[in-house]
């Protein structure tokens, strides 16, 4: 028989425990990249060219190579220079930094779509930039890019098996170790995969919550757009 | 005579070969409220855009209250301003535009709160009972817990102006805030900016379109054409025996349009 449901709930636990880093590598992973994305975007923004032009090389570069790649590096050729991470901070780092650029376009798309006017006024009260941003430009940024983010979170959560070529227990690199023991690699890969397409679609729901209630609580004017 | 409050210098601004203004020379006392009249294109939203900051000059120095805005003085000569400085000279203009600029995330309490809090440094509840005072003021307090979506364009303009009011400016700059609104809309707006004349120490500068607020309201009329001061003085003298044929020929255009 091709599928033994025995096998199947025996590794269950083994593959719940793994899942939890899975989750714990996504969610600190896109923190990481949603934070950086917005202080690259802001960088890149700059009117001085020695910030805006480097930045924009930075993220030009970090997302023509590959996430897998940038993975290796900061695990294996940061040692070089005397900074040796764990495997999972490496691979979180990895994922933050590639998906931080992504992210870096979506806020700057976010960013341009406030009208000119509102800077304006915030210019005309005399608003430090700082408080422009913070109180101004992104809480009516953000509302409008929650969908593409929300994106980014799904396809970042679904790049986390790439993470198991380091050897970090994550839920694919306990199947395979799973499936080397058993030889048996049906129920160990089937599992995850059903795992990823559970959560996924439970992530993108919640995104459509969160996307609700911002438009709700920020009351964004069809008006003033 | 007492020192301008605002004073142009020989301000010029061009956007690459296109000059928008040429060697503009302007001064406005203390108190006076002047109007700025003109065919679209001739520099007058620009004068008040510069005068904000909003817009960088490419020649002149204006000032504003007795001091330079767009420079500051260094070692005896005057160099372009830096960010401190402009910041600090800046809080004594006031502007209101044609399209409100609200923050629409913000009610119209809390916008007319956001600034007093953050650059002025009042405590929330001082900002918060002054912004009502102003709200008030400008006959909108039932209205201070709306959004500005919530609101029709002349109550939105309103808040507007009593959000600049808040940061007690000394100069006031009004863009054509009329221009945006329903005809049905515009009295209320012009009625708040009269009781500001009547009861604030306020110099004011309006671009404007409504050519009879002009005359009852202004202390002077400036007719801009092709990006100069093409004739000015009393209200009564513009309108009713403008010298200059290109006044006149404006005039009858807008008086025929209604």
């Amino acid at each position: 028989m091709l599928w033994d449901w025995n096998y199947t709930w025996e590794i269950m636990p083994v593959l719940l425990r793994a899942s939890v880093v899975t989750v714990e590598a996504t969610l600190l992973g896109f923190l990481l990249a949603a934070v950086l994305g917005l202080v690259l975007a802001i960088l890149r923004m700059s009117k001085n060219n020695w910030v805006s032009i480097p930045t924009a090389g930075f993220i030009e570069f970090i997302r023509s190579t590959p996430v897998l790649i940038q993975i290796f590096f900061i695990y294996f050729v940061f040692p070089e220079f005397g900074v040796v991470l764990p495997a999972m901070t490496a691979g979180v780092l990895a994922l933050g930094l590639h998906y931080g650029c992504y992210c870096s376009e979506v806020y700057r798309a976010g960013i341009e779509c406030v009208p000119r006017g509102q800077w304006e006024a915030s210019t005309a009260l005399n608003l430090s930039p700082y408080v422009t941003f913070r109180d101004i430009i992104i809480p009516q940024a953000i509302p409008p890019i929650v969908p593409a983010l929300g994106n980014y979170l799904v396809a970042l959560f679904k790049e986390t098996p790439l993470l198991s070529a380091i050897a970090v227990l994550e839920l694919m690199q306990t199947a395979k170790i799973l499936g080397s023991q058993s030889f048996r690699y049906v129920e160990p890969i089937t599992l995850v995969g059903v795992f990823f397409l559970v959560m996924s679609l439970v992530a993108a729901a919640i995104i459509r919550q969160v996307e609700a209630w911002l438009n709700r609580t920020l009351r964004i004017s069809g008006a003033e757009r | 005579m007492t020192e301008p409050m605002v004073k142009f210098e020989n301000v010029t601004k061009s956007y690459g070969a296109l000059t928008v203004l040429d060697s503009l020379n302007l001064e406005v006392a203390p108190n006076e409220k002047v109007a700025i009249i003109g065919p679209s294109g001739s520099g007058k939203t620009t004068v008040l855009r510069m005068l904000m900051t909003l817009e960088r000059i490419n020649g002149g120095v204006i000032y504003v209250d007795g001091e330079p805005l767009t420079h500051m003085p260094r070692n005896g000569a005057l160099v372009p301003a830096d960010e401190k400085h402009l910041r600090r000279v800046r809080a004594k203009i006031g502007m209101v535009f044609q399209h409100f600029n609200l923050f629409p995330h913000m009610s119209a309490l809390k916008n007319c709160m956001e600034a007093p809090i953050h650059v002025l440094g009042l405590p929330k509840k001082e900002a918060e009972q002054r912004a009502a005072e102003l709200l008030d003021m400008v006959g909108l307090s039932d209205k201070k817990n709306h959004y500005p979506s919530q609101l029709s364009g002349g109550q939105q303009q309103r808040v507007a102006i009593a959000r600049a009011l808040a940061m007690r400016p000394k100069v006031m700059l009004f863009d054509e805030v009329t221009s945006a609104l329903d005809p049905e809309l515009v009295g209320e707006v012009l009625n708040v900016i009269r009781k500001l004349g009547a009861e604030h120490n306020l110099t004011m500068l309006m671009v404007t379109h409504q050519m009879g607020f002009a005359k009852e309201f202004a202390d002077r009329v400036c007719f801009f054409y092709g990006g100069k001061i093409a004739e000015q003085g009393k209200p009564e003298e513009i309108f009713n025996a403008p010298k200059e044929e290109r006044t006149r020929q404006f005039l009858s255009a807008v008086l025929e349009a209604g």
